[in-house]
């Protein structure tokens, strides 16, 4: 019967696919102009117009009148009556991949969301481009890539969409840095020729470089400084240089920045990263969101960005093994409720956004999603603006689609009701003229009571036929019986059986979903005794007429006629809105167990009566006060007073500056750019990431600023960052203002690959490394001059940053543990007329003291690591001590997010391996690291006048029996031991509600509704130096990997 | 003595005749008498002896007390003003097996190939002359489980005392327990799971290719598998067949061996659970990071932990900041004989008495701490009869400090002494010190 259906509409509509011109005909030309009319609807223009008893006039698949009133109604028009429905312009969705989909990716490592596929210290390295012909150097870079030149109707995936009610796409090839141009075509299902709305629409970009085999960029900030650099070269290249020679990415790239331009973001901070780079351009991005934008509504809309924002909230986990329930965060089970909020939230945020079907499990999960967006408070206006006008109007297409008007494409779908209502049904989709069948057995309103007349041979046999829906009926006669129902628009079907059935048919059958084989005898032979009858018609009106079989196999006719209405309430399912939900987790900030739902406040305090450990010339002072005021040591001494300051009695505790650690890798997003050996292009402060549970530990352990530093994968690595562990605050809020940049250098094993059995990046040897540094500096100092001679010059960020470290506008920070490779990098710099500011791990540093002191570096080292590895084996406890004797700046550094906690304690080590005095040995993770990063002047030590930036512990700081009972930043208490505990409550409680609403969604979804509970990885970043062993649900990528998350 | 050493050794070097290295000499047997006297003595029971003497003869204390004079000839020791503690242990570690793990595959022998390497011996292996031994002993570690890692069954450990000229000599208890590895139950992504990464593509969520536990499940049963097989065979005096890895853990049947079981997941805690009711065997759980999830449950079924290293991050994201500091004490509370462990690589396990200070610092009393790295370790191990506290008939296995030895403030370790002999307390990092403070003229 489903191949009748096809038939017909084959018949109906094929035909009406007509070539265009150029093209030659096989037999008799049919050229029609296929007009229609449609009249008595409710016109929904745009989501601000509706008209009630209104006609539409179609010609060649576009709107030729639209009104109510006197619109005249072409002779030749075929005329459809739309009593009681309604027509909206169809959907667009402006970010697919319809007909242009690449090949499934050769391997996985790109494919991610976020960032590149990671460096890998074992693997050897792609350093040019595989792509043939004049295109520029980086594989992931492919600006040339036009969506139009490749696209071919898909008429599968349109038919998806279309039965969503879009009709019109934007289409990219989703794969790189930069991706192309986008074309907007509608779903329409006729030549190539034909369906295009617009060819060069959009020009795309991410942050993933998707099927690149190159290993640059293998991070996240990597990615960034590429991008940074095309926009530099390519408006260099505009003046063509010579040198250059043709360059089609380069050349692409410039004719494509006069159309929208893209972004795919996928995520809050990364919808924050690409508008920065935008800003850096004069670009607006339109930025593709992630969904959990609302965890950040502010930022993003400061971004002033238009949005696409996706409906892919996350699937419910099992969480009924308590165990497997523990492995899943409460920011994960957070953001399972709250995900369809997001829309809500983007609108409460007046943010202009479009909403795609991209990322969802499924297409068709579209509605059911949307609903739950209306549930957390979504209007429906808006809605439908971004499913029509503001997509069209994003991709310069709203003179064409996005609404009806007259001249616009024939792009509309004609539904049963509200177009966003439960109990609406999409009844038609018609596409530049046209029309789709969506649902047309719900055209007509099948609803009732019908007399049924049976020629039997033994004569006419009535009954009442019950229809409750297009797929369930029952038939009364003496008992009601059960009825195999199905009625398509045009075919009725009936089998029944005049025995009774135990269980007559509800109405609550799956609408549409009578199939080609639902007809038959579901009982294979029969109830005994009863007669079974298998019957179709057609549907006429209100009368249906057809033939059938009987169980004897007679051939019988029957007819059906309408009566009346049903008795019963057919409908069971109520409609409408289910309302809002009721209660539902907070926005934390940052959005984890320990976020914040207010902010703590900067506040003046009073401590009191504590062992104060100034750093400074007093020493330390006993039972002394220190008074804060707007964030910065106000006083220190004796018996002070404030009126209006909180006083927080320390007695028998001690105060100390907050610890400064020179050398972290948390609260950020990638760590190493491995791509090549000279990355000095990319910035930490590109990617960093508020979030990492890091902070509020390492605030537990009195650390209050932190120095992220790029890995040591590379000998010249990225510049890095400053923080403060300001708890709750965005990247940019994290930052420590106003601080010398620092750059990260490394040298030794890591730099050459050590572990890999087939490294085949220079440097191999430390020979190699000294001349890599050697080779980097004397390009940067040509480059410095050749800038100077002609401002013209290529710009080229790499060498900016070296030409910085030249003029000591940047210093280093330079991973490092051999005596020869220390020496060597001295000689380098002091050859280039710049100083290596600090050594850090510098575990030989005690064998060239003298030179360090001499050259005018830092040393920042372990307290007792060693044996790790080769270049470790001379590694000693008493490096520090002796480093500290000769007179060098000592730090104690981390390089671990869990050491980090315990720092006050490693230079408590110091005391211990080789008697560093007590005093110092604390300056070694305050005021000496302050030094080595050039702000002592605000940080490091207790002195009015520097940033409040203070730790009260509960014993001497350099014991192993010392808690921060409260670890403050900038005179704001950060940590306080109490509130932790609170916190801990809090946070169970929340699990509480959240893992029993988890499993009540089990319960209710069924099978497969939900999934298995994935842990909520912790990724730990280091700098691919040692080993890491903590934590059931942490992921250690000091292979560094990025975080692809 | 070691100042005269160090001067010479700092002229030599001047002359460039030797590098730097470690040249620490085991000490010879000494069977005479030896008082540790006036010293703060901690017995590792928990007791605190103030001002007290301990007397040693032939390698084992034969007094323990105040009023205790040493006899005229004999070897003192001034312990006043010292506290004086059991020799620590180090209850389950690579050392000698592994000396630079990284990028040094010639000095690694901890892991060995195949799946069920009960027959495999750690203390063939175990170097005396590894680097990391002496470093160890001058924080007062004196004792070591050398435990060997890899497969479902890694072999058996050996319990030795760290001043030694050969595994033989080292030998304090041979082959005391035999190690399992439990599958995880858990989906592991990245590399170090072997799978790809999460997130990156829609659909890849975890758990649905496999079911992690469906699978560990399956795993166990396979070990379980493996034991029957071994009580039946061993049932049987005479195998046409001999079969070297079932014979392997007759001393597990026998009680004789311990059967250390590695895993942090409850899940895995409870297999181990399990498998000492099935097969009544004597289990020690080793990692043990959620154990203070289930340790009623442990305790009610006479299973020890030694629990991983302390100075760890929490497991989940949402745990207690200082959960895995304060597991020690929730599982003195429960009952639960544990020890604490050092397996920091790049410290290489010298902080075995800080994770004991953190321990006591979030919860635990000193003395408890200290028990935690002394006499549960030894009663862990099996050893708890001839060492872990200072008591008469034990060997006079003592570490002397000037202050608190869980505090790196104050735990300068002045004496040690195994089995009644005063070990050397140098190691390369001092030598290294020591050579150039005289390149600086440092004092």
């Amino acid at each position: 019967m489903r191949k009748i259906k096809l038939l017909l509409s084959g018949l109906l509509f094929a035909s009406l696919l007509q070539a265009q011109e150029t093209f030659p005909v096989n037999g008799v030309a049919d050229k029609r102009e296929k007009c229609y009319a449609f009249t008595n609807a409710t016109i929904v223009k745009d989501a601000q117009t509706t008209l009630t008893n209104a006609t539409m006039v179609i010609r060649d698949g576009k709107i030729v009148a639209l009104g109510t009133g006197s619109i005249a109604i072409p002779k030749d028009a075929t005329v459809i009556d739309c009593k009681d429905k309604y027509i909206y312009p169809s959907f667009i969705d402006m970010y697919t991949d319809y007909g242009v989909a690449p090949q499934p990716a050769a391997g996985g490592a790109g494919g991610g969301r976020g960032g590149g596929g990671g460096f890998n210290f074992n693997q050897p390295s792609q350093i040019t481009s595989n792509t043939k012909g004049a295109y520029g150097w980086n594989q992931a870079i492919k600006p040339e890539v036009a969506a139009h030149a490749i696209f071919a109707v898909d008429d599968a995936k349109a038919k998806t969409l279309r039965d969503l009610g879009f009709g019109t796409v934007g289409t990219h090839v989703k794969d790189g840095i930069a991706r192309g141009t986008g074309a907007v075509v509608t779903l329409n299902n006729d030549n190539e020729n034909l369906v295009f709305v617009k060819e060069k629409a959009s020009a795309h970009y991410s942050f993933s470089r998707g099927t690149s085999t190159q290993s640059y960029p293998s991070s996240l900030m990597g990615v960034i400084a590429l991008l940074r650099q095309t926009y530099l070269d390519a408006q260099w290249y505009k003046n063509k240089p010579a040198k250059e020679g043709l360059n089609l990415s380069l050349q692409a790239w410039n004719e494509n920045q006069n159309l929208p331009q893209i972004f795919e973001a996928d995520d809050k901070w990364n919808d924050i990263r690409a508008d920065r780079v935008g800003d850096e351009f004069g670009v607006q991005y339109i930025i593709k969101g992630g969904g959990n934008e609302y965890q950040r509504i502010n930022e993003v809309a400061a971004t002033k960005a238009s949005y696409i924002i996706p409906l892919n909230y996350p699937q419910a986990m099992d969480v009924e093994d308590p165990n497997d329930a523990r492995a899943v965060s409460l920011s994960d089970m957070k953001h399972w409720e709250l995900a369809p909020s997001n829309p809500a939230a983007l609108e409460k945020a007046n943010i202009n956004f479009a909403l795609t079907t991209a990322d969802l499990r499924a297409t068709n999960q579209f509605f059911t999603n949307l609903r739950k967006a209306f549930d957390m408070g979504l209007t429906e206006n808006r809605a439908l603006d971004a499913l029509t006008k503001v997509p069209a109007q994003l991709l310069g297409v709203y003179d064409k689609v996005g609404s009806l008007e007259t001249g616009k494409l024939a792009n509309f779908i004609i539904t049963s009701g509200p177009v966003f209502s439960d109990r609406t049904s999409f009844l038609q989709n018609w596409v530049q003229g046209t029309k789709y069948g969506i649902k047309e057995d719900a055209w007509t309103d099948i609803k009732g009571l019908y007399n049924l007349s049976i020629n039997t041979p033994s004569g006419p046999v009535n009954y009442t036929l019950d229809v409750k829906s297009a797929s369930a009926a029952n038939v009364i006669g003496k008992d009601t019986l059960t009825g195999r129902f199905s009625y398509d628009g045009k075919i009725v079907k009936l089998g029944f059986s005049t025995t009774p059935s135990r269980r007559p048919q509800g109405g609550a059958g799956a609408p549409g979903g009578f199939g080609g084989g639902g007809f038959g005898n579901r009982g294979g032979g029969g109830a005994a005794g009863g007669v079974q009858y298998r019957l179709t018609g057609v549907v006429s009106g209100n009368t249906w007429n057809g033939y059938g079989e009987d169980t004897a196999g007679n051939r019988i006719t029957w007819a059906a006629s309408f009566a009346s209405a049903s008795t019963a309430s057919a409908d069971s399912s109520r409609g409408g809105r289910r309302g809002f939900p009721g209660r539902v987790a907070k926005v934390s900030y940052p959005f984890d167990g320990y976020g914040w739902e207010e902010a703590p406040k900067q506040e003046d305090l009073l401590i009191k009566n504590a062992t104060v450990w100034t750093n400074e010339k007093d020493g330390k002072l006993e039972n002394a006060d220190v008074l804060v005021k707007g964030g910065k040591i106000a006083r220190v001494g004796k018996n002070l007073s404030d009126a209006s300051a909180r006083v927080i009695d320390a007695t028998g505790k001690h105060v100390t500056a907050g610890i400064i650690d020179e050398h972290s890798h948390i609260a950020v997003q990638s760590i190493n750019e491995g791509g090549q050996s000279v990355t000095s292009e990319v910035r930490i402060a590109d990617n960093l990431n508020p979030e990492d549970i890091s902070i509020y530990r390492q605030l537990s352990g009195g650390v209050t600023s932190s120095h992220i530093l790029h890995g040591s994968a590379n000998t010249i690595g990225g510049q890095t960052q400053l923080i403060k562990l300001r708890w709750g605050a965005d990247d940019e809020g994290l930052k420590f203002k106003n601080w010398d940049p620092f750059i990260k250098f490394a040298l030794g094993e890591n730099v050459k690959r050590t572990t890999s059995s087939n490294n085949n990046r220079f440097p191999d040897t430390r020979m190699g490394v000294e001349e890599v540094l050697n080779d980097a500096f004397a390009r940067a100092r040509d480059y410095e001059a050749a800038m100077k001679a002609d401002p013209k010059t290529r710009r080229d960020l790499e060498l900016d940053a070296l030409v910085e470290i030249m003029n000591r506008k940047r210093f280093i920070t330079c991973h490092s543990y051999v005596q020869s490779e220390i020496t060597a990098a001295m000689r380098v710099g002091d050859k280039y007329g710049f100083k290596f500011n600090t050594f850090t791990h510098i575990l030989e540093g005690y064998k060239v003291a003298d030179k360090m002191k001499a050259h005018g570096s830092s040393a920042s080292t372990f307290a007792d690591w060693w044996y790790y590895k080769v270049e470790v084996t001379d590694a000693m406890a008493y490096n520090a001590a002796i480093m500290y004797k000769m007179g060098l700046n000592v730090c104690i550094n981390s390089d671990d997010a869990e050491m980090a906690r315990r720092l006050n304690q490693e230079a408590g080590k110091t005391v211990r391996y080789g008697g560093v005095p007590e005093e110092d040995a604390l300056k070694m993770v305050t005021l000496n690291p302050a030094k080595a990063l050039h702000v002592d002047d605000r940080v490091g030590s207790i002195k009015a006048g520097k940033d409040a930036d203070l730790v009260i512990w509960t014993d001497n700081p350099l014991s192993i029996y010392a808690k921060s009972d409260k670890t403050i930043v900038d005179g704001i208490v950060y940590f306080d031991r109490d509130k932790d505990a609170e916190q801990r409550k809090k946070i169970a409680a929340e699990r509480f509600r959240l893992t029993q609403k988890l499993i009540a969604e089990k319960r209710t979804a069924g099978p497969g509704g939900v999934r298995a509970a994935e842990p909520s990885w912790q990724f730990l970043l280091s700098c691919g130096d040692h080993d890491h062993h903590d934590g059931l649900f942490t992921i250690d990528l000091q292979e560094d990997e990025t975080i692809n998350k | 003595m070691k100042k005269i050493y160090s001067t010479i050794l700092a002229l030599s070097v001047a002359v460039g005749l030797i590098q730097a290295q470690d040249v620490v000499y085991p000490t010879n047997h000494f069977n005479g008498r030896l008082f540790i006297t006036g010293g703060t003595v901690h017995v590792g029971n928990g007791q605190v002896l103030e001002n007290a003497t301990i007397e040693v003869n032939n390698g084992k204390i034969v007094n323990i007390g105040s009023g205790i004079n040493a006899a005229g000839g004999a070897k003192v020791i001034d312990a006043k003003g010292k506290q004086v503690y059991p020799g620590l242990i180090l209850p389950s570690t690579d050392l000698g097996l592994k000396e630079i793990a990284n990028g040094v595959r010639g000095s690694n022998d901890y892991s060995e190939l195949g799946d069920y390497n009960t027959s495999v011996r750690s203390i063939t292996a175990y170097n005396t002359d590894s680097k990391v031994i002496n470093v160890l002993r001058g924080n007062g570690i004196l004792l070591a489980s050398i435990t060997p890692e890899g497969g479902t069954i890694s072999g058996s450990s050996s319990v030795v005392q760290l001043d030694a000229w050969n595994w033989e000599d080292a030998a304090y208890k041979m082959d005391a327990g035999i190690h399992l590895n439990l599958p995880s139950f858990i989906n592991r992504f990245g590399r170090r799971g072997g799978g790809g990464f999460p997130g990156g593509f829609p659909g890849l969520g975890g758990g649905q290719q496999t079911d992690p536990t469906k699978l560990a499940l399956d795993r166990v049963e396979e070990i379980k598998s493996f034991f029957r097989q071994a009580k039946a065979y061993l049932a049987e005096g005479t195998h046409a067949n001999t079969n070297l890895k079932l014979e392997a853990v007759k001393g597990l049947f026998d009680r004789k061996q311990k059967l250390f079981v590695h895993g942090d997941q409850v899940k895995q805690m409870l297999v181990a659970i399990d498998l000492a009711k099935e097969f009544g065997f004597d289990v020690v759980v080793v990692g043990g990071s959620e154990s203070y999830q289930i340790a009623d449950l442990l305790k009610a079924n006479n299973v020890a932990v030694i629990l991983k290293e302390e100075h760890s991050l929490p497991a989940a994201e949402d745990d207690d900041v200082d959960q895995p500091y304060k597991t020690p004490a929730m599982l003195q509370k429960a009952g639960v004989l544990f020890a604490l462990n050092d397996t920091h690589d790049e410290s290489r396990y010298r902080n075995l008495s800080y994770n004991a200070g953190t321990a006591a610092t979030y919860g635990l009393t000193k003395e408890q701490a200290l028990q935690a790295i002394t006499l549960n370790a030894a009663k862990i191990l099996g050893v708890d009869d001839r060492t872990g506290s200072l008591e008469v008939g034990k060997d006079a296995n003592i570490v002397i400090s000037d202050g608190d030895l869980l505090d790196m403030r104050t735990s300068n370790v002045s004496h040690a002494i195994i089995q009644g002999r005063e070990i050397s307390l140098d190691n390369k990092q001092k030598e290294l010190y020591e050579r150039y403070k005289f390149k600086y003229g440092i004092k």
